[in-house]
């Protein structure tokens, strides 16, 4: 039998070099003195930069006169206006972009990833062949080819596309009636807003009576039509309260309704088809994920096809769907930053770019944008942390 | 007496098999289908042919003026007399075989990497980290060995995307994994924080604010006179930023792990590295192989970020090609044709990931 090594000499525990404890110390000291040092660094360069070029810090210049025009603000805006307000346009114009894309390319996305999983050999895939076409082109091609090779192809106002002398499309943009709401509008308001309190109650009670019991209650159904046609009605029996001015063709240019800017059109356009792609593939995983036991047991349960899509799939699917989708709503707003390659006035093309130019503050302007995007991606992780400790299956 | 003469087997009813029964059960199985299939049929008469029309039938091939093209198709001559700038920009047309040379060293060097019998892949692997990029630097920015300096502002086309997604690979992955694993170390607090709010500080912002930062506050970081070359800033702020995209999916894959490899990895006395390295990443990098290509074509995609701080990338190229007064109104024809190289290179990392994936997956299948 072999010997054993003599350990009695040795010490109970190793080098205080050795110990993984004390080396954590160690390692965590050094590297946080790298990064404090690294960080006066360069603070003492920008500093002294500053002070070189004569750029004075602070947030002052944001009340400075702006001086500049921009061509689409959802708040009022004109030469004599701040460049704090810039940021606020900014912002708006981005949060106006984000929201819309979303929207769209949600729609798009839901109806492709439903389609790629067809049992129509066709329809599966044209849907696979959309994915894989918009999803492996850079979205900066896909920006600039629908503003410069779509929209600034367009005819010119005096030749312009129109839909029934109604909407008109041109190279300047898109041109839609504008309602102009007339007395008694408020009514229809009220009743929508009545109509929405009653949606909340409906279907919070049938919800209620659905656990009580395990009756269903129609509740989409009968939502949608209080929606429509309580407003409706109202509309009509105020007699229409609501006019419309339509653009008209004045010298160079259309005035009066709604025009949205080729800016604006060429950048939803390609975020929603980019996002979409995505979207889709986030639908069709989702779907998938629902193992097909689930299917199989609840039509052995005797549920018809589309109860079993409605109460037992869709509740899974969008257990996978949501936190991954919520991430792609995040993408889109940050995409939504290209705007600055083609004039869109969003935050970064108007405040980190003209407002950053005119003023020099480099540093107090890209802290504003950065922290914007940081903001918005911190309140969407901490909405998907919630969403997921909500969802998570509850193992028993 | 005869014996028995079974009749020949019938052939199976027709419209159970072959080309009749495949599209009455794909196509045309329920009204709705029914209605669905000519939909899309109709569709594809919409817009197919008149593409097809456009991009071949009526184009225009040969030629070396805009006058050559008819303008009732595409007018691909654009394409051809502008094809050496979008591929090297700007590069000096007697030096171009530096380049080729380049991108041939790294084929010769990647190849063997796939080949499933070659033994020496770790080795080959070593030499061309340790040795490449230093052999492609001197090749390219050239200024020693008799070779002519190329300035980076020379650098253009579908080359110098090339090498802003190729840095940006090599340099993501490694700062990635070492980000993952320092948002993974549970002894180390500050450590831990400080990976964490470096990780989430970059995911949570776009690229373009990063370029803007590389391209004008990085001057002001730097000490008075000491200035970047614009290719190097736009190449620290793309890899740095793809970096914690990387770290984010190489965590996805060490929590994949079971704890079970790290227990059994000091059973064997195997210290923090030893167990990382031969234990625990090589099991973790495999789980992830499809997020780590789907994070290279993201990076890939987003090179052409870079034109909007003012490098002729592809894109950038394309788009300056497009103002040339010569030649107006043939960026349809630029931007499709831009499309394509991108789609080809991307689509070919996903279908590669997919083929990976299908062949590292050992599970059950339905």
């Amino acid at each position: 039998m072999a010997q054993l090594p003599d350990t009695a000499g040795l010490p109970a525990k190793p080098a205080f070099w050795n110990d993984p404890r004390i080396r954590a110390i160690v390692f965590q000291v050094l590297v946080t003195a790298g990064v404090i040092a690294v960080g006066v660094y360069l603070v003492r360069n920008l500093l002294h930069n500053l002070e070189v070029r004569g750029i004075s810090t602070g947030f002052g210049f944001l009340s400075n006169r702006a001086g500049f025009a921009v061509n689409q603000s959802l708040v009022a805006f004109d030469e004599s206006s701040s460049y704090g307000r810039t940021f606020v346009v900014g912002l708006l114009n981005t949060i106006l972009v984000s929201a819309l894309g979303i929207v769209l390319a949600t729609v798009l996305g839901f109806v492709i990833g439903v389609a790629r999983l067809s049992r129509n050999w066709l329809v599966s895939t044209l849907a696979a062949a959309y994915i894989e076409t918009f999803r492996n082109i850079p979205l900066l091609l896909q920006i600039l080819f629908w503003y410069f090779a779509v929209f600034l192809n367009l005819p010119s106002p005096s030749e312009a596309l129109s839909v029934g002398d109604t909407v008109f499309l041109t190279l300047r943009g898109l041109y839609l009636p504008r309602p102009v709401p007339e007395a008694g509008f408020a009514w229809t308001m009220f009743a929508l807003a009545a109509a929405v309190a009653g949606v909340i109650l409906l279907v919070r009670w049938s919800r209620r009576r659905q656990e009580r019991t395990g009756e269903i209650f129609p509740a989409f159904l009968v939502s949608a039509a209080l929606v429509i046609a309580l407003p409706l009605s109202v509309f009509l029996a105020t007699g229409s309260p609501l006019g419309w001015v339509v653009p008209q063709l004045e010298g160079f240019n259309f005035t009066g309704g709604l025009s949205v800017i080729p800016e604006l059109g060429a950048l939803l356009m390609a975020l929603s088809i980019y996002t979409a792609a995505f979207i889709a593939e986030t639908v069709r995983a989702g779907i998938l994920s629902v193992s097909h036991g689930q299917t199989e047991a609840a039509s052995a349960l005797g549920l018809r096809r589309s109860w079993t899509l409605r109460l037992v799939i869709i509740p899974q699917a969008m257990r996978v769907t949501i936190p991954p989708l919520t991430s792609q709503y995040l993408n889109l707003t940050k995409n939504s930053s290209l705007a600055t390659a083609i004039g869109y006035p969003d935050l970064v093309s108007l405040f980190a770019g003209t407002t950053l130019n005119q003023t020099g503050q480099a540093v107090e302007v890209m802290a504003m944008t950065m922290a914007v995007y940081l903001t918005i991606s911190l309140v969407i992780s901490l909405f998907m942390n919630w969403y997921n400790a909500r969802m998570a299956l509850v193992e028993r | 007496m005869a014996a028995f003469q079974p009749h020949a087997d019938l052939p199976p009813p027709s419209t159970t098999t072959g080309a009749i029964a495949w599209v009455r059960q794909n196509l045309f199985d329920s009204p709705l289908n029914g209605a669905l299939t000519l939909l899309a049929l109709y569709l594809l008469y919409l817009t197919v042919p008149p593409l097809v029309d456009w991009a071949l039938i009526k184009a225009d091939w040969s030629g070396s003026r805009s006058e050559d093209c008819s303008k009732a198709g595409a007018c691909w001559v654009f394409i051809g007399v502008r094809l050496n700038q979008f591929f090297y920009g700007f590069y000096p047309e007697a030096e171009q075989w530096r380049v080729n040379l380049t991108i041939a060293l790294l084929v010769a060097f990647i190849l063997p990497l796939f080949i499933k019998r070659f033994a020496l892949k770790q080795w080959l692997g070593a030499v061309m980290l340790a040795v490449y990029p230093v052999v492609a630097f001197h090749l390219l920015v050239g200024g020693s060995f008799g070779l002519e300096h190329v300035e980076t502002s020379k650098w253009g086309g579908l080359f110098l995307t090339l090498v802003i997604a190729v840095v940006g690979m090599v340099a993501a992955l490694p700062l990635g994994i070492l980000l993952a694993l320092g948002r993974r170390a549970e002894n180390m607090p500050v450590l831990k924080a400080l990976c964490v709010a470096f990780i989430e500080l970059w995911r949570g912002v776009p690229l373009i604010t990063v370029l803007f930062m590389s391209s004008v506050m990085l001057p002001f970081f730097l000490p008075e006179g000491m200035s970047f070359d614009k290719l190097l800033r736009a190449l620290i702020g793309v890899a740095l930023f793809e970096s914690a995209y990387m770290a984010e999916v190489v965590r996805g894959g060490l929590q994949g792990i079971p704890k079970g490899q790290y227990e059994a990895a000091d059973a064997l006395g195997f210290g923090y590295w030893k167990s990382t390295i031969l234990i625990v990443l090589p099991q973790a990098l495999k789980l992830v192989i499809p997020g780590i290509v789907n994070t290279f074509i993201a990076l890939f995609k987003d090179t052409s970020l870079v034109l909007i701080i003012g490098l002729f990338d592809l894109l950038g190229s394309i788009q300056s090609a497009n103002s040339d007064t010569n030649w107006l109104g043939f960026s349809i024809e630029g931007y499709v044709f831009a499309a394509c190289v991108y789609w080809v290179f991307c689509f070919g990392m996903s279908r590669y990931s997919q083929w990976l994936e299908a062949k590292l997956h050992t599970g059950h299948k339905r």
